[in-house]
Order: C-alpha cells, then sequence, then structure tokens
C-alpha cells in the first residue's frame, strides 16, 4: 500500500492540485477566484503531461554522446502548445472580466445573476 | 507549379487559407471589403471541401503529411467520407452565414470592430474545419480550442451585457471540457505511447481493458459532451446562442455542436474499440441522456419569452437526437445521427437567420414585441414556417427524413421507450412551433413594437437582400433535402460504413 502511493506521489500530488483548481473554479463565486482556479487545473494537466514523459535516470533529450537514456521530449513540446492555449484564454477571460466589472460594476457572480434575473 | 501547389496540398489550403485571412482582416478593417474576403475565402473553402468529398466518395481515403513529417511521428491529416462531410456542413454553413452577415453585422456591431469580428468568425470556422480533417488527436484539442477560443470572443460581442457574461460561462465550461479532453489524451498517450488516431486504435485493439484506459476514455467522453451541449452539460448553451449577434447563433447553432458531436462519434468508434464501450454502459448512457435532453429542451423551449432562447433549448433537444443514434451502436443509429446533423444545421441555421432578419427590423426577438410581424415579413416568415416544419419533422422536409431514421433505429434495437419518446418530442416541437406562428401571424401587433428605429430609417421598410437571400437557400434546402434524400443520406450512408469497417488504414 505505502508503495502503491509512494511509487506514485507525483501522481497523487498532481491529481490533488488539479482538484484543487476544478473545487476554486465550480466553487468561488468571484469570476477572477474563478480564473485562477482554471489556471491551477491547467497548470496540473502540464506537471501531469510532463510526469508523463520523465524516464528514470534519464537527461534532457538532447543528443549527446555522453548519455544513451533521454526523457521523452514528446510531451514537453506538447505543453508547449498547451500553454500557449492557457495563456490565450487567460489572456480572453481577463478581458471578458474588464468587459463585465464596466458593464455590471461587480465581479461576484450571485450579484451579476441578481442583476440578470431583475431586468 | 502551381497546380500542384493547390492539388497536392488540398487538404491544408482548407485550413491555411481562413487562418493567413484572419490576419489580413484585421489589418484592413473595412468593412465592406472585409466582407467581400470573409465571402470570397468561405466560398473557396467550400469548393475544395466539395472536391474532397467528391475525391473520397470513391472510396479512397486522403492522407495528408503535415509539412512531410511522415506519421505516427508527425501530424495527419487523414480524410475520409466522414470527415469529408463534416468539413463540407461547416464550410456550406460558413458561406451561408458569409453571405447573411453584412447588414446584420452593420447594425449590430460596432464598426470599427468589424476587421475584428469577421478574423474571429474566420479563426472559428478555421478551427471547426482543422478538427473535422485532422487524424492527430492532440491537433484536434488544439483546433478544438481555437474555435472555442474564437467563439467566446465572437459571443462577448452582443450587444446586452449579458452576452459578456454567457461568454465568460462558455469559457469556462468550455476550458474545463477542453481540459478533460486533454486529460483524457495524455493518459491514452501514456497507455499507447501515440497520438495518431489510427495508430492509437491499432494499439488500442490488443490492449486489457487496463483502469488507465478506461480513465482515459471516462475523460474523454465528458470533456466531448460538454463542447456538444450533451444533456447535463449543456447549461452554457441557451445564454451563449441567445445573446450572441445573429449571425454568430446562425453559424455556431449550426456548426459547433455538431462538430463535437464528430469528435464524440470519432473517438468512440474509429479510436477506442465499439465493444469498447459495451463494458462501460455508455451506449445505455448515451440514449437515456438522449431521451432525457429530447423531453427537457422541448420543454423548456415551449416556456420560453424569447425567440432565440426558445430556438437554443431546441438545440439541447435537437443533440438529444443525435446523441441517442450514437448510442444505438448500429449503422442505422448512426446514420440517423449523422443526417440529423446535417439536416438540423439547415433547419435551425435557417431559423435563426429568420429570427435575425426579424432582430434587424425590429431590434427584439422577445414573442411580446413580434406580435403580428409575421403578416408584415411575408417572405421571413414563410421561410421561418419550412424550417419549423422541418424542425417538428413533417413529411417532405429534413426534419422528417432523420427522425424516420432515428425511428427505423430504435424499432430495430426495440427501444419502444425512445420510440415513444422520439413521437412525444416531434409533437412538442410542434407545440412551440405553433405557439411561435400564433405570435408572428395571428396576434394583433401592438404599438411598441419599433424600439430603437429612427423614423424613416430604411430598415423599418426593407429587409436587406443578402440576408433573405441566405435565408431562403437554406430554408429551400430544408425542402430540397427533404424530397430528394439521395445526396444527404448517401453521404451519411457511406461515412458509417467506412466508420464501422474501414478501421487502422
Amino acid at each position: 500500500m505505502t508503495d502503491y502511493i509512494l511509487g506514485h506521489i507525483n501522481y497523487w500530488i498532481i491529481v490533488l492540485l488539479m482538484m484543487i483548481g476544478l473545487y476554486t473554479m465550480m466553487s468561488m463565486p468571484n469570476l477572477v477566484k474563478k480564473m485562477a482556479g482554471m489556471s491551477v487545473f491547467q497548470t496540473g494537466v502540464i506537471l501531469l503531461y510532463i510526469s508523463l514523459g520523465k524516464v528514470e535516470g534519464g537527461t534532457a533529450p538532447i543528443i549527446d554522446d555522453g548519455y544513451v537514456l533521454y526523457a521523452n521530449p514528446l510531451p514537453q513540446v506538447l505543453m508547449l502548445t498547451a500553454i500557449v492555449v492557457g495563456v490565450a484564454t487567460t489572456a480572453l477571460g481577463f478581458a471578458l472580466i474588464v468587459r463585465i466589472k464596466e458593464a455590471y460594476g461587480t465581479l461576484e457572480e450571485d450579484e451579476i445573476a441578481a442583476m440578470d434575473d431583475s431586468e | 507549379m502551381t497546380s500542384t501547389l493547390f492539388t497536392d496540398h488540398l487538404a491544408a489550403w482548407l485550413v491555411i487559407l481562413p487562418l493567413l485571412c484572419a490576419p489580413v482582416m484585421v489589418l484592413l478593417n473595412r468593412s465592406k471589403l472585409v466582407w467581400l474576403l470573409n465571402l470570397v475565402v468561405s466560398a473557396s473553402c467550400l469548393i475544395i471541401a466539395l472536391h474532397i468529398l467528391w475525391d473520397v466518395s470513391t472510396g479512397t481515403v486522403i492522407h495528408y503529411a503535415m509539412g512531410g513529417w511522415t506519421p505516427p511521428w508527425g501530424i495527419e491529416y487523414r480524410i475520409d467520407g466522414l470527415n469529408a462531410l463534416v468539413a463540407v456542413i461547416v464550410s456550406a454553413m460558413a458561406t451561408a452565414c458569409a453571405v447573411y452577415a453584412r447588414k446584420s453585422v452593420e447594425q449590430e456591431i460596432s464598426v470599427h470592430v468589424h476587421g475584428l469580428f469577421y478574423a474571429a468568425f474566420q479563426l472559428c470556422f478555421l478551427g471547426l474545419l482543422g478538427i473535422a480533417l485532422t487524424g492527430d488527436i492532440f491537433n484536434l484539442f488544439v483546433f478544438l480550442e481555437i474555435s472555442s477560443l474564437a467563439s467566446y470572443a465572437l459571443i462577448a460581442m452582443g450587444r446586452n451585457r449579458k452576452a459578456l457574461n454567457s461568454a465568460f460561462h462558455y469559457l469556462i465550461l468550455g476550458t474545463l471540457g477542453a481540459t478533460f479532453f486533454l486529460i483524457g489524451v495524455g493518459l491514452a498517450f501514456a497507455a499507447t505511447g501515440t497520438l495518431n488516431m489510427a495508430d492509437m486504435a491499432l494499439s488500442l485493439q490488443d490492449a486489457a481493458n487496463t483502469p488507465l484506459l478506461l480513465t482515459a476514455f471516462a475523460l474523454i467522453v465528458v470533456g466531448v459532451a460538454l463542447k456538444a451541449a450533451i444533456y447535463p452539460l449543456h447549461l452554457w448553451l441557451p445564454g451563449a446562442y441567445a445573446y450572441a449577434p445573429s449571425v454568430v447563433s446562425v453559424f455556431l447553432a449550426a456548426t459547433a455542436t455538431k462538430v463535437a458531436i464528430y469528435v464524440l462519434i470519432r473517438c468512440l468508434f474509429s479510436v477506442f474499440e465499439p465493444d469498447y464501450m459495451l463494458d462501460t454502459f455508455l451506449p445505455d448512457i448515451l440514449v437515456v441522456l438522449g431521451g432525457v435532453a429530447i423531453l427537457y429542451g422541448s420543454l423548456r423551449a415551449i416556456y420560453q419569452e424569447g425567440m432565440k432562447k426558445m430556438l437554443a433549448y431546441s438545440s439541447v433537444a435537437q443533440i438529444g437526437y443525435m446523441v441517442m443514434g450514437i448510442g444505438f451502436l448500429s449503422a442505422a443509429g448512426l446514420t440517423a445521427s449523422l443526417l440529423h446533423m446535417f439536416n438540423h444545421a439547415l433547419m435551425k441555421g435557417a431559423m435563426f437567420m429568420a429570427v435575425g432578419l426579424f432582430v434587424y427590423r425590429v431590434n427584439t426577438a422577445t414573442f411580446d414585441n413580434l406580435k403580428g410581424m409575421g403578416r408584415e415579413m411575408p417572405y421571413t416568415f414563410f421561410a421561418m414556417v419550412l424550417a419549423a416544419l422541418s424542425l417538428v419533422g413533417v413529411p417532405g422536409t429534413v426534419g422528417f427524413v432523420s427522425k424516420w431514421q432515428l425511428l427505423q433505429a430504435a424499432l430495430e434495437n426495440r427501444h419502444w421507450g425512445m420510440v415513444m419518446i422520439i413521437l412525444l418530442g416531434s409533437l412538442m416541437a410542434a407545440i412551440y412551433v405553433w405557439k411561435l406562428i400564433e405570435v408572428l401571424y395571428f396576434q394583433q401587433p401592438e404599438k411598441l413594437r419599433v424600439q430603437g428605429v429612427s423614423s424613416g430609417s430604411e430598415r423599418i421598410g426593407r429587409s436587406p437582400a443578402g440576408m433573405v437571400i441566405a435565408l431562403w437557400v437554406m430554408a429551400l434546402g430544408c425542402v430540397y433535402f427533404g424530397l430528394d434524400t439521395d445526396l444527404s443520406l448517401h453521404s451519411a450512408q457511406y461515412a458509417v460504413t467506412e466508420l464501422l469497417q474501414g478501421r487502422g488504414n
């Protein structure tokens, strides 16, 4: 049992991180905090991929005579793309938050919903 | 030289053309010029997509290695009947929207962002085309996010401030879905060591049913279901469709969820074995969710006060029909789903176009303010009635063809309860469609109708030709493909045979 937990300790921590992000995203009424939760969640996924590519005893994937064992470079490259997507999403999200603040004067989800309903 | 540059790279042009034009549009930023460019690009993409559909209809599968990197290392575009069909649906709708867009955009969106609007439209279009064409599952995720990001921006351009809130909700839920999909792809990659969908399918054939694969499968399905707005995960859809600018409502309602349904079909039948689903109760879940979606969506549609919200909830119900067809796990069910994808794009596109015309003339889409408008805008009203009859499933319209197919599939599988639900769904559709007709045609007009329109504005008297033409093309499409089912039915049947037999090549 301890082996099962310690042997996958990186995945346990990553899943914990994802769940913190997901919970923040779902439970917080403040839009900025939702975005923060989303970023934590996405970072968890990035770490998951990097973890997948790690090879025990392997070095950075740059071909050199001194080494025979390399980490898998593919997940790292994929995550470069995922980071770009994440940045774009966050930027768009914050742009929307600025506009929402201008239009409603608040960033609390329940207050916005109340204003929408009363119209 | 130039001819081979085009013919050899046909599949790539389909994605690159809109991608190149989007920044040009931002730089031009002159409303009419950008609109024209948008129309030309969309129409060119439609021609290329039709050409590809023609090519693959002889049984060949187009393999295109992006940048010359051979699969499974590079990104491969693998186009069979199903991919081509989805690409044709998307580009046809984009072209219709491009014809429709000019006056509607001029009215609804402030003039200094027209360049940005059309650029975002092209990016959304390119993302959806990319999803339809790519054979690489990570590339699919990237295109999914390109189209989603562009659609958040497009929705936020709606005039009501609720559009901002809806766009933000969609952003949160859409990103959640995409991230689930990404985790699922990561786990599937860990199990198979490849991202090429055909290659992944080969490795999965021999793979044991491990918890790792099951988790990957579940995450991919949930992620895509969020994007496709399948019943309990549909919460972003009504707001997003209702408050977006008219053109965006038309385009998204006609394409975005359909493409997500395509991704679901592709993942369930091409990547994972169909047998794989049987161990997970997924087919039963899909059938039940489809049934609930039909009843819930139709019921909510009946009680809406605004036309756009009503159509949005009706979309939730129509997605239910497609999901149910997938859940039947039979060739007939899948054919019905694909056919309904095409048919629903036509009829919901036409409905939203008609609503867009009402919005153009009267500046609102709530029932209270539209009383008797059908008599003043007979052409728009009549086209809308054609599309609405199709939504109910009256014989002679496209809606009948796909619902008939779905009924046959349900009877074949002896799902008696689902047969009842499909019929009940049509009945409920008849109720909300009748409500629409009654308000528009039989109720007495009220004084308050015209809002925010200066007197003497030409808008009050005339509907712009482009919008009416696009609407009528779609409405006549609803009737034409309802009478002459050869083209659509055969494409769908052909795609399904390929999907069920031609695995792994």
